[in-house]
Formats: C-alpha cells, sequence, structure tokens
C-alpha cells in the first residue's frame, strides 16, 4: 500500500511536469518560430516558405484543438520523440541528451553521495559531541551554505586554475589527449577534469546536510530510550550509532527531496562555470540559440531524473524505518 | 509547610539564574541582525552618494584605487557604484518574493491544515509536486520564453518555484495546533473558521513563519543571482547576479579582475550568512532543545567533573 501510494504520487508528479512542458510555450508570449526567424532576419530576408519551413521543422504548424496537440505531444514523447535541435541541427534532441546526460549524472551522482556521507558524518559527531568545540562550527556551515555555488566555482577558477594552473579552466576532458572511450586514460582524464565541478557541489551543499544531521541528533539524544541505553550501560558507540544515529537521519532521508533539486539546480549553474558538457551546460547553450525543443527536453530528462531519484530514495527508506512497513 | 516554602524558594533561585540568560539575545542573533541591517542600509543609502553605475569610461580593468575605491569594469564603470545599485536591486527583489512566497505558503499550509479532509490532500499534493519539480530549470523554460522580463515576473516565477517547503512545515503545525483545547473551545464556542485561524492558530504558528520568510530571503537572492548569472534575470535592473553575469562574459576571470567578481558573491554570501544566523536563533527559540542541550550537556560535565574531585 505505502508503495502503491508513493508511485501514484510520482506518476501524478511527472504527469505534472509534462503538462507544464506542454502548457508553458503555449501560455507565454513569443514563439520559437519568431526567434528563429529573427534570427535569420539578420542575415537577409526571410521569405514566407521559409517561415513554413521552420513551423514544420519546429511543429508549430499543427492546426487542432488544443487538446488534439496535447494528444499528438504525449504520443510523441512516448515514441520517445522530443523534436529536433535548432543548435545541433538537424540532430534530434533526443540524441543531444543522450550525449549529455551521463556527464551530469555521474558528476551530480557522485558529488551528492560523497556530500552526503561526509556530511552525515559530521553532522552525527558535531550532535553527540554537542556542547563542545564542534559547535562553534555550526555558523561557519551555514555562511558555507548560503554562499552561491557558481561564485564558488568562479573563485576556485580565479585562484587554482587561472592563476596556480593546477586544474582545467573548462571542458570535461582533453580534446586533445584522450577520446570518450571506457579506459584508464579518458576516465581518469575526465576525474582530473571534474575535481573542481565535484569539490564546488560537495563544498557548498555540505552544510545543509550536517547542520539538518547535527540539530536532529541534538533532539534525538534527549528522548528517554537514550536515557535508557546509557543506563544499560552499552558501550557509548553503540548508543551513538544505533540507537541515536539511526533514528535522526530519517528526516535527512525524507529531505532528500528538497536536496537533490537544490543540487541540480546549483549544478546546472556550475556547469555553466566550468562549460562542462552535462545537461546544464547544453540547456544554456540551447537558451542562447532559443532552441526551444532542446531546452523542453532537457527539462523534461531533468525532472524524469529527479523524480526517478526520489522514488528510490522513498523506496529505499522503507528498508530504514521499520514502522512505515509496519503501517502498510 | 516548610517544605514546601523551602520548594518554591528553590524554584525562585533556579528562575533567577536562569531568567536573565533567557532575556540576553543571543550572539548568533545579535551578530546576523547587524550584518543584515548593515547591508539593507548600504543598499538603502550608498545608491545616491556613489557615482553614475553605467557612466563608461577609458580606464577600464583598473583596480582598486582612490578614484574606484572597487576598481573598474572591463569598460571602465565603477564597480563600488554598481555593486551599491545591485545591493538594492537583489534586495528588492529578494523581499517581494519572500513576501509572496510566505502568503502562497500560508495560503496552502494553514488553510489545507485546518480545513482538512479532501481540500488538505489536493492541497498536500500540490504542494509535493511543486516542492519536488527541480526550480531552476523550470524558471530558466519560463524566463527565456518571454522576453521582456520585468521585476515583477522574474519575482513571480521565483515565489512559485520556492513557497512549497515552507507550506509543508506550516501545514504540519497547522495540523498539530488544531486539535489542541483552546481550538476546540473556540469552535464550540461558536466562533468562524476565519477568526479561529486568525486569532488562535496564526500568532501560534508566527516563530515557524518568520524562520520561513528568512529562509524564502535566501532562497530568493541566491535564486535570482543564478537566474542573473545565466543571463535570464530582470531585464534593466542590476542584481548581483547580473554584475556576476557581467564579470564572466567580460573575462573578469582571466585577465585577473578579482575585484569585479568577488564582491558581488561576497555580498550574497555574507548577506545569506547573516539571514542563516538568524534563522538559527529562531530555530533555537522554537526547538528548546537545541537551545538547552549543548548548556545542559555542560552542567552534566561539570557535576561529574565535581563529582570525581
Amino acid at each position: 500500500m505505502h508503495v502503491l501510494r508513493k508511485l501514484g504520487f510520482y506518476l501524478v508528479a511527472l504527469w505534472a511536469a509534462v503538462t507544464l512542458n506542454f502548457f508553458i510555450p503555449r501560455a507565454l508570449p513569443g514563439s520559437p518560430v519568431d526567434a528563429v526567424l529573427s534570427k535569420l532576419a539578420l542575415r537577409g530576408p526571410v521569405d514566407p516558405a521559409t517561415r513554413e519551413a521552420i513551423e514544420v521543422m519546429l511543429g508549430a504548424d499543427d492546426q487542432g484543438s488544443l487538446l488534439q496537440q496535447y494528444v499528438q505531444y504525449l504520443a510523441n514523447l512516448l515514441g520517445g520523440d522530443l523534436g529536433i535541435s535548432v543548435t545541433y541541427f538537424p540532430t534530434p534532441v533526443s540524441q543531444v541528451i543522450g550525449q549529455s546526460l551521463p556527464w551530469t549524472l555521474v558528476l551530480v551522482g557522485v558529488s551528492t553521495v560523497i556530500t552526503f556521507l561526509i556530511g552525515i558524518t559530521l553532522g552525527t559527531l558535531a550532535g553527540w559531541k554537542r556542547g563542545t568545540w564542534l559547535d562553534s562550527l555550526i555558523p561557519a556551515t551555514t555562511i558555507m551554505q548560503s554562499v552561491p555555488y557558481f561564485w564558488l566555482a568562479l573563485l576556485f577558477v580565479y585562484a587554482l586554475s587561472v592563476n596556480l594552473g593546477l586544474f582545467p579552466i573548462s571542458g570535461g576532458y582533453d580534446v586533445t589527449l584522450v577520446r570518450p572511450a571506457l579506459d584508464y586514460p579518458f576516465v581518469s582524464n575526465a576525474m582530473y577534469y571534474a575535481f573542481l565541478p565535484a569539490l564546488t557541489i560537495v563544498l557548498s551543499s555540505l552544510g545543509g546536510w550536517l547542520l539538518g544531521m547535527r540539530n536532529m541528533m541534538v533532539s534525538t539524544l534527549s528522548e528517554d530510550y537514550i536515557l535508557t541505553a546509557e543506563a544499560k550501560g552499552l558501550h557509548p558507540r553503540r548508543i551513538m550509532l544505533t540507537y541515536a544515529a539511526r533514528n535522526a537521519v530519517l528526516p535527512s532521508v525524507s529531505g532528500f527531496a528538497i536536496s537533490l533539486g537544490f543540487v541540480v539546480s546549483g549544478s546546472i549553474v556550475v556547469e555553466s562555470v566550468f562549460s562542462y558538457p552535462g545537461i546544464g551546460f547544453t540547456m544554456l547553450q540551447s537558451v542562447q540559440n532559443n532552441d526551444y525543443s532542446l531546452m523542453q527536453g532537457l527539462f523534461l530528462i531533468i525532472t524524469v531524473s529527479v523524480l526517478a531519484a526520489n522514488l528510490a530514495v522513498d523506496l529505499l527508506y522503507g528498508v530504514i524505518d521499520p514502522r512505515t512497513r509496519a503501517r502498510g | 509547610m516548610t517544605t514546601i516554602t523551602e520548594e518554591s524558594a528553590q524554584i525562585d533561585e533556579t528562575e533567577k539564574t536562569t531568567a536573565p540568560r533567557r532575556r540576553r539575545p543571543a550572539t548568533t542573533l545579535v551578530v546576523g541582525l547587524g550584518i543584515v541591517v548593515a547591508i539593507v542600509l548600504f543598499g538603502l543609502v550608498a545608491p545616491f552618494f556613489t557615482q553614475d553605475p553605467l557612466a563608461v569610461s577609458n580606464d577600464g580593468m583598473q583596480g582598486p584605487s582612490a578614484a574606484h575605491l572597487l576598481g573598474t569594469t572591463q569598460t571602465g564603470q565603477d564597480v563600488l557604484a554598481q555593486l551599491a545599485h545591485a545591493t538594492r536591486g537583489s534586495l528588492m527583489v529578494g523581499v517581494i518574493v519572500a513576501v509572496l512566497a510566505l502568503l502562497l505558503s500560508a495560503f496552502f499550509g494553514i488553510l489545507g491544515g485546518y480545513l482538512g479532509g479532501w481540500l488538505d490532500e489536493v492541497f498536500s499534493l500540490f504542494t509535493n509536486v511543486v516542492l519536488i519539480l527541480p526550480g531552476l530549470p523550470l524558471m530558466i523554460v519560463i524566463g527565456s520564453y518571454v522576453e521582456q522580463r520585468g521585476l515583477l515576473l522574474i519575482a513571480f516565477v521565483l515565489a512559485i518555484t520556492s513557497w512549497a517547503a515552507s507550506a509543508r512545515v506550516l501545514r504540519s503545525q497547522t495540523l498539530s495546533i488544531r486539535s489542541r483545547d483552546y481550538v476546540h473551545a473556540a469552535r464550540i464556542a461558536g466562533e468562524k473558521p476565519w477568526r479561529i485561524i486568525s486569532v488562535e492558530i496564526l500568532p501560534n504558528l508566527l516563530p515557524v513563519m518568520s524562520s520561513g520568510f528568512v529562509f524564502a530571503l535566501i532562497t530568493a537572492i541566491l535564486g535570482e543571482a543564478g537566474l542573473s548569472f545565466i543571463g535570464l534575470g530582470v531585464v534593466g535592473t542590476q542584481t548581483w547576479g547580473s554584475m556576476l553575469f557581467y564579470a564572466q562574459n567580460g573575462q573578469a576571470l582571466t585577465l585577473g579582475g578579482w575585484w569585479w567578481f568577488v564582491p558581488p558573491g561576497f555580498m550574497i554570501a555574507v548577506l545569506g550568512g547573516g539571514l542563516s544566523l538568524i534563522n538559527f536563533s529562531i530555530d533555537a527559540i522554537i526547538n528548546p532543545r537545541l537551545r538547552n542541550a549543548p548548556a545542559n550537556v555542560r552542567r552534566v560535565q561539570k557535576a561529574e567533573k565535581e563529582a570525581g574531585a
């Protein structure tokens, strides 16, 4: 029952995202066709046939009712047809996304897991050792939390790449040295290029995990069962890990939804600083080139990925917290 | 008789020792408020005294000097003047968004939580869906379709993507307050729902709402900065994000113009830090466990030490 409810919720969220994606272009002023035409008009006069051709290309030529367009749009989506990219003409949008998605998935996925582990560990310790010097670290982490991702990235690029030359300024790998393949030279090169973007994401999202975990630890440690465990003479480490931390981590896990949204949003801007060949950088290029079908395809993919990650965490939550299983 | 007076005397004594501590505002609150007030004053007053932020001159990319305290941009504009105007712009966007987000979250959170039933189901489903959809990509899509991006449009877009988290908090708080005795009493006394919400429930939600407001302010300023940094911010208004956008496009990084891109981000970080400190002390007021825990542990440690000695 619990799982079914969750699945139902994610289906509704998915439907909302798809529908938003359909209605935003139709509800807001400005049309993709005009944008492309005004760009073409810079090079010379545009005849009506060109306009028709572009309308066909962008799928803006259908005359049916809004409902018919919506059904057609859903059918296209199910078939994996997201339209044609203008920026990388005539590559289909799905292919462009397929090339950039792995970069972001690895970058955001790995740095989120690292941040989560470090943040939860430090938060557990800070909560356990409350009232000691560790408490004075808390204000410092809150300030780290409010540093804009991209500004931290700019500082790193300026200090470590431009001035010291330790890291590359931009890109996902060295085009002159290696080609994309699953072998050691490419992977090590890509890791070298991904280090600064990952460091930026880890540092600027660490504070939230740490603070949340620390506060929950402090609350949990004043529960009666902790006192009972202490009175039983259990080993302090056992109390800290299996009695306090296990219960205190639950809100952090269920709060994953909100934080993942932040991380994904932050990584889009970070990618633009590093010109990292992932989803975010591609999205910004599509914005600059008025490539609406690519932009909307990317929005859909980002949303679906966030939903999928949250669904996975929600199912995992049932494993960590036995109460959700007992209730269902 | 004597035992009772002794006990009450003891209670009085403990109250005496803890009362002044409670009345003195926490250092975090003072520091946080100080930072925020200083930045707000800078944004309000400084634009009247600085040079024209858009005036172009021949000394481009000059480091800090007496004529230009924070140096100049690539086109010779005064960075300090830009920073002053950007502070005003960013704060304005932040406050508008925070107010809008507060209203939205209060509407969906409190109304849904209080009325319950199918309305609550629909409201919380809507809240959770908005919460889970990633904000910035949605803002990018909306922002790129609208060519004339005014202040209000950007504020509205930022607000509709940032109210959901505090609506969820408000809903759960409302649910717990709704079933308290005094609310039942008010309902039985025949008071109207809007009066119960505004007189019995709303005052109890104020700490949570103020914490949500401060949080919304941080999120809004960060969100606006991100949006402006990728070139989709308010057209014609200077903010910290638009300064960073022009700095990156003006090759400030590779030309070594740290005075151009460090100040705006620094202002965001410091303001965010100040607001977080305020939020931190609000949290400690709402949740006494957080406030008392460090002191309690210290007391236990002290007692143990004394017992050992």
